[in-house]
This record gives C-alpha cells, sequence and structure tokens, in this order.
C-alpha cells in the first residue's frame, strides 16, 4: 500500500488538533496503515512539538531548517519535495496554509490534488473515492482519484472525528539533512495582528452569533439585546463583517476567530464551512433560520425554523422574566 | 413726481447733477449687461432642453406661481412677508424708473401715469414703499434675533448666509428710505416756494420724512434731495450689479425659472434630449460628471434659488439626518458656477461634481419623493439632476456594493431579490386564497380586459404578497376580467430608471410592454404606486393604468363595493400619502373616500398630509441601499401617526408597508401601532354575500386600545 | 505591468438555487444564471487598480467554450484591455491540472508580469492558481487581500487566522490568488457591455498552444466527480416545532442546562 503521511501544523511546541483528524482521514484511507507524521520548523518549541506525537504516530519526520521556522508554503514546499517519497499520499488541513502549500506540491511531487474533503471511503486499487462539496454547501459530490502517482489531499477541518488514538511509540526522524539551502522568491515579513476591539469574543462561554439573516446593521442590536439579557458576547459571520455591520473582531471562522464556548446560538446562519471552522471544542449549537434546508442544521444540536428577528427578541424576553427583570 | 407739477421748479436742484446721473446710468447699466452677459456663458455650454412649447399654460403658470406667488403662503408668515414685498416691487417698478430717469431729463413721465392717474400711483407707491420698508425691517429682526432653523447653514457648507442676507435687506431699505427722502423733500420744496405740491400718502413713509424734514431751509432741502436722489440712484445699480453675485439673483431670473419650468409630474427628462432610446448607444457618456453636463434649465434654476431653505425644511432625507439638503444641492453648484465662471475673468477648467462638489452618499440618498419640487416657490426641479448625476455615476461603474447586488440580479432575473421567475405566481397558489379565487394567467391572449401588474416585491416578499391577494379579490368581488402576467412579468425598473441605470430600465419596460400587448389588455390596475407611475409615465404604448385605490373609491361610488362595520370602532386610521400616488400622481382624495365610506371607522390626519406628506423612506432599490443617517424616515412618520392620535397607519404602497413595520418595531411602537395596506383593510372589510361557507379573509393584526 | 487574470464563469449561487436533477447525478442546469466568479471578479478589479495605478495592460482568460465568452465581455466592459478565450474539443473534462496546463501554456506564450486568480470558484478547491504557479515556477500566494507595487517585486498581505494578515515580499513575475473583499469592485451595466459588443475575443486552441491532446482533457484527468448527491440528514439537528413562545422557552432551558446561564 501506498506510505500515507499528514502534515502536522503546530504552533508554541504544540500541534494542531487537525493532527488527530488527519489520523481518523488517514484511516479511512487504509484501516490497516499508519501514517507518517511530518513535519517542518526550527528550533525548540519544533522539538517539542515533534515528540509530542510519539503517542499517535508510529513514525514521525522531522524536517528542521532555520528557513522554515516561519511556516512559508514556498519554502516548505521545497523541502517536502525533497523528503517525501516518490507516489505517497500526504494529507494537509484545508486551512489558510493547506490552500497556500498543497496545489502547488501536487504539481511537483506530479501526484494527485483534492482540495476540501469531507469523507473518504476505502481505496480500491489505484483509485481513490472521496466526498466534497459543491456551491458553497449546497450540494455533495462524489469524486473519484487516480493515486498510482500519489495524491496531496486537502481534509476539512473538523470533517473527521478524531478517535482514540491507539496508543503508538512513536519514533522521531530526523530528515533535516535531505534539505540544505532553501530559497524562495517569497519572503515572510511580518504578521500584523488584528485589532482586537472592546469585546473579545473567544473569551466568552456563551455566544449569540449573527450571519446574513440580520437583514440589516440596525437588527444587530436585537443580538445585542439577547446577549446582554444571557450575559454573553455578540459574535458574526463574514458577511456581517463585509457589510460593515459588526467589527472584524467578531467574526468567528476561518479568517476570523476560533472560539470555545460552551453554547453558541447561530442565528440567521447558514452553516458555510469556512465559519463553522471556526468552532472548536464541541459546544452546544443551537441554529435558527428561516431556510430549513439550511446546512447549519445539519451539524447543530437544535435547530429551529424561524424569523431570527422575530424569534431573538421573544428569547430575550424569556430571558428577561426568568431572570425577574421586566420584559420590554 | 408724475403729478402735475412744473418741470421748471424741480429741474434747478437735479441739474447739476445729470452728467453725474448720466454716467452712473451708463455705467449701472452696461456693469449689468456685463454681469449677465458672463453669467449666461455656462448657459451656452449647457445640455439642450427644450422649454419652448405650450406657451400658453407657462404663461398661465407664471400667472399662477410668479405673480400669485401661489406656493409662499405654505409657509405663512414669511410667505406673507414675501408677497408684500414682491408686490411692492411690482407697484413701485414704474416709480422707480421713473425716478431713474427724471434725473437726465427732467420732463419725464411714464406713459399712461400721467394726470390723475399718476396721482393715485404716486399714492398707492407711496404706501408700497412704506410696506416694503418694513417688510425689511422685519425680515432683518427674523434673520437676526428669531433665526428659524431652515436658515441655518451647517458647518460643513460653509459660513452663514445671515450677514449678506441682512445686508441686502438693508440695501433695499435704504433704497426705500431714498426715495421716500427724495419725495418728501420735492413735495416740501414745492410748498415752500408756494407750488402746487404733490399729495402724499397719510402716515406713509414719504408722509413721515415730509414732517420730519420739511422745516429745513430751502436750500439745505434741496441738497437733501439731492443727496436721496444720488443714494437712490447709486443703491439701485448697486443692488442691480450685486444681485446676479448672489441668491438675489432669483429677483431677476425667477420669472424665467418659472416659465420654463418643467410642467409634467412624475416624468424623467431623458438621458439626452432629443436623442431617442434606440439612438442612446451614440451618446459617448451618460448623465451629469461636470457641471457643463447640465442642462441650461438647470443652471438657470442654480442661479434661482433664493435659499429660503423650504426644501430643505420638507426633505425627509435632511429630516432623518443623511447627508443630503437640496438646498445646497443647488448653492453649492451655483458656487461652482461662480467660481469658475467668474465676471472677472476667463472661465476655469471644469473639475468632476463628484467628490469635489457632491460626495456620493448625499446623490445616492435621494428617495426622489418631491417634497422639496413640491415646497419650492420658484420651481426649482432636483429630481431630474439627481438622477442625471445617478446616470454620470452608473457610468463610471461608481456605484455602492449594496446596490450592485440587486441591479445585478434584476438583470438575469428580472427582479432585484435574485428569485427565480417561475416562481413569480406562487403567490397566487396560497391554499386559503386558491380556492376561492383564481387568478389567470396572461402569457398570450387569454381574453381578459384588465392586467393586474403585481411587480416584484408583491409578487415575492412574504408579507407583501397579502397586497397581492388582497387586491386580486377585490378586483374578483368587482367583477373584472382580470389576469397577471406571472412568470413573464419583470420587475416595472421604476427605481432602476431613477438609480440612474437607464439601459437596464430600458430593457425591463421593453419586455414588459411587450408581454402587456400580447396579453391583449385594455388597461392596467396596480397597487404598487411605483410601478403605477412607471407604466403611466415611463412606458409609452401601454394601455392606460390606474391604481388601484382609484379602482376601489369608483366602485364605492358606483355602489358595488359595500364595506361591513368596523369591528374595533376605538381604532383610529391615519392615512399615509405614499409619495408617488400622493405628491407625483395627485391621487389624494380616491383612498380616503374609500376609507371614509367604510362604517365605523375613525380617521384623522396626521399635520403631514397630502402633497407635505412625509416620505416612508423610499421604494425598489432603496430597500438596498445603506444609508448614513442618524435615525430612519420611517421612524419618524410613524411618531408623525402616533401624534395625530392613530394608532393604526393605512398605506397604499407596499414599500411604505415594509417601511412603516419595520419602523414601528423601531421605534418601539409594537402593540401601540399597526399598519395596513388600504386593499387589506377593503379585503377585510368588503361585505360579501354569504353563501354557505364564509370566506375566510386573512388575518390581520390591528391593535387595540384599551386592551 | 502586463497583468493576466485568469477567471471562470459560474452559476450565481444568489439568484439561482442549486438543487439535484431528476435523475440525481448533476444539479439542475435549466434555469441557471450564470456570472463571474466573485473572487474573480475581485481579482480583475485589483488588476485594474493595479494597472491604473502603475500603468500597464490588464488581459484576462477563461478556459471554456461560447457560453463563457459573456463574462470576458463583461470584463472587457469592467475595464480590462483584452480577453482571450481557450477552448478547444481536447480541453473538455479536464481536472484542476488540466486546466492549470493549458493556462501555462498560454502564459508562455505571452509575457506577463503578475496573474492573479480568485482564491476559488463554485467548485471550492482553490488549487488552479498554485498548480500554474508551480508549474511555471513562480512565485505563488493564495488568501491575498492586499497588494502594493514596488520596484520589481509587491508587498503582499495574506489573510490568516484571527483576523491576522500575513505580510510576504513577492519577486516578479508570481502568481497570486486573490480573496474577496480586497477592494470595491466598479459596477458594470449593459450599457458597458453593449459598449464593448464588437471587440474581438480570440479563441485559441490546442494547436495554437502547441498542447499535447493526452496532457489535457478527460482522459488525463486525475481527479473526476462521479456524480452530485444530497447527503440524506445523518445526524443532523433535534428540530423544535412548537410555536415561537415554546420555543423560546425550550432555547432558555437548554442554555441553562448547558452551563450557558450565569
Amino acid at each position: 500500500m501506498t506510505r500515507i503521511f499528514a502534515y502536522i501544523v503546530h504552533r508554541g511546541g504544540v500541534a494542531d488538533d487537525s493532527a488527530a483528524e488527519l489520523i481518523a482521514a488517514a484511516k479511512k484511507i487504509d484501516a490497516t496503515a499508519s501514517p507518517t507524521a511530518i513535519l517542518t520548523g526550527w528550533g525548540p518549541d519544533f522539538d517539542a512539538a515533534c515528540s509530542s506525537l510519539r503517542s499517535s504516530f508510529g513514525e514521525i519526520w522531522k524536517v528542521a531548517n532555520q528557513s522554515l521556522a516561519y511556516p512559508n508554503a514556498e519554502l516548505v514546499r521545497q523541502a517536502l519535495v525533497r523528503v517525501l517519497p516518490p507516489d505517497s499520499i500526504l494529507l494537509v488541513p484545508h486551512d489558510h496554509f493547506g490552500i497556500d502549500l498543497a496545489p502547488g506540491l501536487s504539481i511537483k511531487l506530479n501526484a494527485a490534488f483534492v482540495s476540501d474533503v469531507l469523507a473518504i471511503d476505502a481505496a480500491d486499487g489505484n483509485s481513490l473515492n472521496l466526498v466534497r462539496q459543491e456551491f458553497g454547501g449546497q450540494v455533495s459530490a462524489h469524486v473519484r482519484c487516480d493515486i498510482s502517482t500519489g495524491a496531496v489531499i486537502n481534509i476539512r477541518p473538523g470533517a473527521f472525528k478524531p478517535e482514540a488514538s491507539a496508543t503508538a511509540s512513536g519514533v522521531v526522524l530526523d530528515k533535516s539533512s535531505a534539505v540544505s539551502a532553501l530559497s524562495a522568491r517569497r519572503r515572510y515579513v511580518e504578521t500584523i495582528v488584528a485589532e482586537s476591539g472592546d469585546v473579545d469574543i473567544t473569551k466568552h462561554s456563551v455566544l449569540v452569533s449573527i450571519g446574513r439573516g440580520i437583514q440589516e446593521k440596525e437588527n444587530v442590536i436585537i443580538a445585542e439585546e439577547l446577549a446582554e439579557a444571557l450575559g454573553a458576547a455578540v459574535s458574526c459571520s463574514r458577511p456581517v463583517v463585509d457589510a460593515k455591520w459588526m467589527e472584524k473582531s467578531r467574526q468567528v471562522g476561518s479568517s476570523g476567530k476560533t472560539v470555545r464556548p460552551k453554547v453558541y446560538l447561530a442565528c440567521g446562519i447558514s452553516g458555510a464551512f469556512q465559519h463553522l471552522a471556526g468552532i472548536k471544542g464541541n459546544p452546544f449549537l443551537i441554529a435558527i433560520n428561516k431556510n430549513p434546508k439550511a446546512p447549519i442544521f445539519q451539524i447543530a444540536d437544535v435547530g429551529i425554523v424561524d424569523d431570527v428577528l422575530e424569534f431573538l427578541p421573544e428569547l430575550t424576553n424569556k430571558v428577561r422574566e426568568a431572570r425577574g427583570v421586566a420584559a420590554k | 413726481m408724475v403729478g402735475n407739477y412744473s418741470p421748471a421748479q424741480i429741474a434747478e436742484w437735479l441739474v447739476p447733477g445729470r452728467n453725474l446721473f448720466l454716467t452712473i446710468h451708463a455705467l449701472g447699466v452696461a456693469c449689468f449687461i456685463y454681469i449677465v452677459a458672463k453669467r449666461l456663458v455656462p448657459l451656452l455650454r449647457a445640455e439642450s432642453d427644450p422649454r419652448f412649447d405650450q406657451p400658453l399654460v407657462r404663461l398661465q403658470r407664471v400667472l399662477k406661481f410668479w405673480l400669485g406667488q401661489w406656493k409662499h403662503p405654505r409657509y405663512r408668515f414669511a410667505g406673507t412677508i414675501h408677497i408684500l414685498i414682491f408686490a411692492g416691487f411690482i407697484l413701485l417698478a414704474a416709480r422707480a424708473f421713473t425716478t431713474l430717469i427724471v434725473g437726465v431729463s427732467e420732463t419725464f413721465v411714464m406713459p399712461g401715469l400721467s394726470g390723475r392717474t399718476g396721482q393715485i400711483y404716486d399714492i398707492v407707491t407711496d404706501y408700497a414703499a412704506t410696506v416694503v420698508f418694513l417688510c425689511m425691517v422685519v425680515a432683518a429682526v427674523r434673520r437676526l434675533v428669531f433665526r428659524p432653523a431652515r436658515y441655518a447653514v451647517p458647518t460643513k457648507y460653509g459660513k452663514g448666509h445671515t450677514a449678506d442676507a441682512v445686508f441686502l435687506l438693508g440695501l433695499i431699505a435704504i433704497l426705500m428710505v431714498a426715495d421716500s427722502l427724495f419725495a418728501a423733500c420735492r413735495t416740501a420744496g414745492h410748498a415752500l416756494q408756494g407750488q402746487p405740491a404733490e399729495a402724499l400718502a397719510f402716515l406713509s413713509m414719504p408722509w413721515v420724512l415730509r414732517v420730519a424734514f420739511g422745516s429745513l431751509p430751502l436750500a439745505a432741502l434741496g441738497t437733501v434731495n439731492f443727496t436721496a436722489y444720488l443714494v437712490h440712484e447709486v443703491t439701485f445699480y448697486f443692488l442691480l450689479c450685486y444681485r446676479p453675485f448672489g441668491i438675489q439673483f432669483h429677483v431677476e431670473t425667477s420669472l424665467f425659472s418659472v416659465y420654463f419650468a418643467k410642467l409634467e409630474r412624475g416624468t424623467l427628462k431623458p438621458v439626452r434630449w432629443g436623442v431617442s432610446g434606440e439612438h442612446l448607444d451614440q451618446v459617448k457618456s451618460f448623465g451629469v460628471k461636470k457641471f457643463e453636463d447640465f442642462t441650461w434649465k438647470h443652471m438657470l434654476d442654480f442661479y434661482s434659488c433664493a435659499d429660503c431653505g423650504r426644501c430643505a425644511d420638507n426633505c425627509p432625507a435632511n429630516a432623518a439626518g443623511r447627508p443630503l439638503a437640496p438646498r445646497f444641492l443647488t448653492i453649492k453648484a451655483r458656487d461652482y458656477a461662480f467660481t469658475h465662471y467668474p465676471v472677472l475673468g476667463r472661465p476655469k477648467e471644469s473639475t468632476p461634481l463628484i467628490g469635489k462638489v457632491y460626495s456620493e452618499d448625499e446623490i445616492w440618498s435621494c428617495t426622489t419623493c418631491g417634497a422639496c419640487e413640491e415646497e419650492c416657490p420658484l420651481l426649482v426641479e432636483y429630481i431630474d439632476k439627481i438622477v442625471d448625476l445617478r446616470r454620470g455615476m452608473i457610468d463610471d461603474g461608481n456605484v455602492p456594493q449594496s446596490l450592485q447586488k440587486p441591479l445585478k440580479a434584476l438583470e438575469s432575473r428580472g427582479n432585484p431579490y435574485g428569485k427565480l421567475e417561475k416562481k413569480k405566481a406562487d403567490w397566487i397558489k396560497a391554499a386559503d386564497f386558491h380556492k376561492d379565487c383564481e387568478v389567470k394567467l396572461l402569457d398570450g391572449n387569454n381574453g381578459a380586459e384588465t392586467v393586474y401588474f403585481v411587480d416584484s416585491i408583491t409578487s415575492y416578499d412574504d408579507r407583501m404578497q397579502s397586497i397581492g391577494r388582497s387586491t386580486a379579490r377585490i378586483l374578483d368581488h368587482i367583477g373584472e376580467n382580470f389576469g397577471i402576467l406571472g412568470a413573464i412579468e419583470r420587475d416595472s425598473g421604476h427605481e432602476v430608471r431613477r438609480f440612474g441605470e437607464e439601459t437596464l430600465f430600458m430593457a425591463l419596460r421593453d419586455h414588459n410592454t411587450e408581454a402587456i400587448k400580447n396579453a391583449g389588455v385594455k388597461r392596467i390596475v396596480t397597487a404598487d404606486p411605483h410601478a403605477y407611475n412607471a407604466l403611466k409615465h415611463d412606458y409609452k404604448d401601454v394601455p392606460p393604468v390606474e391604481h388601484i385605490s382609484q379602482v376601489i373609491a369608483r366602485e364605492v361610488k358606483a355602489g358595488s363595493i359595500e364595506f361591513n362595520r368596523v369591528e374595533n370602532e376605538n381604532n383610529v386610521y391615519a392615512y399615509h400619502d405614499p409619495c408617488y400616488l400622493g405628491r407625483h400622481n395627485q391621487v389624494y382624495d380616491d383612498p380616503r373616500a374609500v376609507l371614509d365610506a367604510i362604517p365605523g371607522l375613525k380617521r384623522v390626519e396626521m399635520t403631514r398630509s397630502r402633497d407635505r406628506s412625509f416620505c416612508c423612506g423610499g421604494g425598489g432599490l432603496m430597500l438596498f441601499y445603506e444609508p448614513k443617517e442618524e435615525q430612519r424616515m420611517g421612524v419618524l412618520r410613524v411618531r408623525m401617526a402616533a401624534d395625530s392620535g392613530a394608532n393604526v397607519i393605512v398605506t397604499a404602497c407596499p414599500f411604505c408597508m415594509v417601511n412603516m413595520e419595520d419602523a414601528i418595531k423601531v421605534a418601539g411602537l409594537e402593540g401601540k401601532m399597526s399598519a395596513i395596506d388600504l386593499t387589506e383593510l377593503v379585503d377585510q372589510q368588503i361585505a360579501r354575500p354569504v353563501e354557505g361557507e364564509t370566506l375566510e379573509t386573512e388575518k390581520l393584526e390591528t391593535a387595540t386600545c384599551g386592551g | 505591468m502586463e497583468i493576466l487574470v485568469c477567471v471562470r464563469r459560474v452559476p450565481d449561487t444568489s439568484e439561482n438555487e442549486i438543487e439535484l436533477n431528476a435523475a440525481g447525478n448533476d444539479i439542475e442546469r435549466d434555469e441557471l444564471v450564470y456570472s463571474i466568479n466573485e473572487a474573480d471578479n475581485y481579482a480583475v478589479e485589483e488588476a485594474l487598480q493595479i494597472r491604473d495605478r502603475v500603468g500597464g495592460n490588464v488581459t484576462v482568460v477563461t478556459v471554456g467554450a461560447e457560453d463563457d465568452e459573456e463574462i470576458l465581455r463583461r470584463q472587457l466592459a469592467m475595464g480590462a484591455n483584452q480577453a482571450v478565450l481557450l477552448y478547444d474539443e481536447a480541453f473538455i473534462g479536464c481536472d484542476g491540472k488540466g486546466i492549470a496546463t493549458i493556462l501555462k501554456d498560454f502564459v508562455q506564450k505571452g509575457h506577463y508580469d503578475l496573474i492573479l486568480t480568485g482564491v476559488q470558484a463554485d467548485d471550492g478547491a482553490a488549487q488552479v492558481g498554485g498548480m500554474l504557479a508551480a508549474m511555471l515556477d513562480y512565485p505563488f500566494a493564495s488568501l491575498v487581500n492586499a497588494i502594493t507595487v514596488e520596484d520589481g517585486r509587491l508587498k503582499v498581505s495574506r489573510e490568516i487566522e484571527g483576523g491576522n494578515r500575513e505580510i510576504n515580499d513577492v519577486d516578479l513575475p508570481c502568481v497570486l490568488s486573490i480573496q474577496t473583499g480586497i477592494n470595491e469592485p466598479r459596477y458594470v451595466g449593459m450599457r458597458g457591455i453593449r459598449q464593448v459588443a464588437s471587440v474581438p475575443i480570440p479563441t485559441v486552441g490546442a494547436s495554437d498552444l502547441g498542447i499535447d491532446d493526452d496532457a489535457v482533457g478527460e482522459g488525463a484527468a486525475k481527479v473526476k466527480r462521479t456524480d452530485y448527491f444530497v447527503p440524506a440528514a445523518s445526524r443532523g439537528a433535534e428540530m423544535l416545532h412548537g410555536s415561537r413562545e415554546e420555543n423560546a422557552e425550550k432555547v432558555l432551558e437548554l442554555v441553562g442546562a448547558k452551563g450557558g446561564l450565569k
């Protein structure tokens, strides 16, 4: 069977949650296979991250190079090309880095590439059957991929439930020598951190999150009143920020903040994957949406088909009553 | 001055000044002609505007609006003052003219004003001058002490206009005093010399001045007389030449701005006069991007503004705190004309208007409600200018993102919501409705007499579909042979046009026109005033169109519609005039007649009603635009309804309905105020013959007061 | 600067209801309205703004068929200098790599300093830009939300998590994939399109590009979509069906139970 590798994203000495998801995805390709972790980086944090994977991976390939201290996709790509055996399958999380790295990598490896995969059926011969979504998540598609010369597969974060890992006694193999001087015509300069604004949504355990269903800026107050009654904060999806109804610091999603609340009220949010990618920790998700076919209802715990502009004030009243505050 | 007197005596005092006076005449007139000629330069470079048709109608309007000062009493106090001043000026014209000539031609007498007529004229004008003078004082006090809000100039528009206003008032006052003093001294002089003295009107200013100065010795009187004459002439010519530099230019231009004013309501000027729709491709640039793109009449409007502020005072966008005040649209353009076409020097290079003179938001903020045009005493036009400015922005691709989506949807799906064409008639399939009222679909000639043009919002919006169903039931009840176009109906394009997208509008119009023609109907009915206005004024070659309120009123009068008593007689109803039914098309009485025909219905008028109705916030594409404002127009309007003592607002427009219901929530008036469409109310109240099963009309919320 | 923007015509998700067709193997395409992929539109606007700042030329290109000309024309109306349609029977059935291959051969026939694509299209693959760059050996950056032109280089900002921005220095020539929201695209109306109605849009085929038929098209594709489907709601939410008031009470109860009320 083709060798399966999982590219591990790490920060501050800790591996990202996606590592466990990639293991689950690998198992779908080949239940018997044990994927090899592959990481790039530099420094003590990097070493720590590699070590931390010992309990989940049998083999960990460590590619250390000073120029890889910051994950520049152009440089990482070059490194991986030198290190990966031919015809391998590489799993990568489909995030801003994976989008940057994977397509070009697949060309350099002369491997197939499939993006943003939600589900995998077992490999049959030289083909892999995968499930993707199209049209903003409105329909799903079965995709067949020829893996005879290997593949790079981007896995949608959160799509594969991490299983309790079989305890492995991982061995860290240092592959750094295969990579010498790396240079690229794209150089990392700096990261500009987004302004935090007055409310830090990542610190709240209950979020009232609004999407396009709020319809206009003047209606945001409906959500704010509910949040106030609940002692929660208002967050939002990307379209709300694009329309300038809320600050960027309130956005939950792959290009916004990652939140780990206990309770998440998705109000007028359709459930696009980029938004859901920002919700971690499996909170209790209550979805309110006018459209009964909204994708959010597939992942929510509780769903209500209603107009948020009508439902939220009603809920606010109930909360206030319960708290002994006079309902308005 | 024009009475019986001996020329020899009067001439003595002024003769020494004849050359001086003549010089002043020559200079003054030459200056004035030069200044006016320079002011006309931009008009010669402007776009054409055919305003020379229907001279008799135009003259009638001059009599009504200019001479008759028809619009001035809308602001009672200021209007009265102005009418007095205007009447005074008209009366004093001959007198002023005579006075000026007398300095160089001593025996001059105005033809027709000799003898007895002349004497009466003198008496009348003595009073006229007095009244004008007093009006100047009152006006100055009003400007300086009472400072009515509408004259205020927000800081972003520059410094205040009060100083200039008071300056002008002062000059006119001086003119009156000088004239009166001149007459007083002359009379006193004649009397002193034992000659026949002209009678002065009792207690008029000349009379008072004569009492004051009459005891001076003759020589002194002569000096005062000469000085008064000189002051009069200089002030007269100074004013004449100063007026074209400011708002007082309206004294000269008002006659023309009224004569050449637009004759029809509800219409829009074409992109280019003289270029028909099919040939528009040849026009290089659409709309107004620079000053010279305006027509000469629009430029004349900029000159004619009297800065009275009545337009801005009635502008709902201004009241809501949007960055638009019609008054400053005009004043800023006028200032541009003054700077770029100076009296001294060559015209300066043209600069773009958007960004430099006007902000984009300023121009997108207008709902085209027409309150400004309704109010303006000089008949200055606004809507055509705003639409032309929008056409220019659209031509440059400069469209707010919030409007791009509905425009794109209109282009691909024929409605701003992007909904499927085939679902346009789904509203007729509602279960309860369908079994009682079958609505014909007119695709091809189905033998219907009337087409009910539903338009986009009523077809697709869950809430507004109720208006569609009510209208259909009403038409059914009166036995109308009607149908709807269904999937082949596109948006009427009314707002598309008024937002400046002329090409898209023409595509929608042509499509609808063909669909209506193919349906072979003889008339059109609609419940949407925007569609009504479009079909009436923007569309050509379609059958005559009526608004449903007109149909209902007629049927009520004929007795074919009878009403049940209202259920809750405690409700107080206020009718809100939609802009495109009321102001633009002057349908005020029919909806009211319908409401008054409902037994037990208590109706009140809001303070702002009929042609002073306050726009709900706008319809069509305006529902997508995200304005910068302090308040919603709708919120202001529902508060007006509450203030009038009403707890139900009746509208006759789906967009008014959207805005009212929204505003009721935002204003926190839920439970205290509700809104209902005229068709819904009529549908609810129609006395229908009971045949076994009673019809379940849709339940509509009406608030009850007192529980 | 010579700028090439690779664009694609897609069903407009906001003006269509995407549904499966009766056979259940494709989406219902009968009444679909198409337009340019949203991210590509932002890319074209960005190209036009760069050109207006530093001078140059903007070309828009698409791999497609006759129907796709309409979006090319729309971009010409928007202000692009020229448009090219890459069409050949041999191109039908390409996967992402096939499209990138065709584009690569087209790029190599000309000279472009900057190549832009939208970050992703209706299939959400977000792949063509990166593949094209690798084939050309040009540097690549995705999710670009700001571009500053410097001397022979670009300062490029990428959108990363947390709303943060990663600033990179990229040498020219390069390929960038553009994220929505980078600018405010100008409006293009029917009139604009009419004005460019007679501008020729050349069609370039496989032989013009010197492409081997075997390298592209269905035969060469390694990734193929076999069908569309709508997944049976496996878990899905527990739907509440009470009155609004009842639902609100239930939600309040649940929020409290999950520790959401302090």
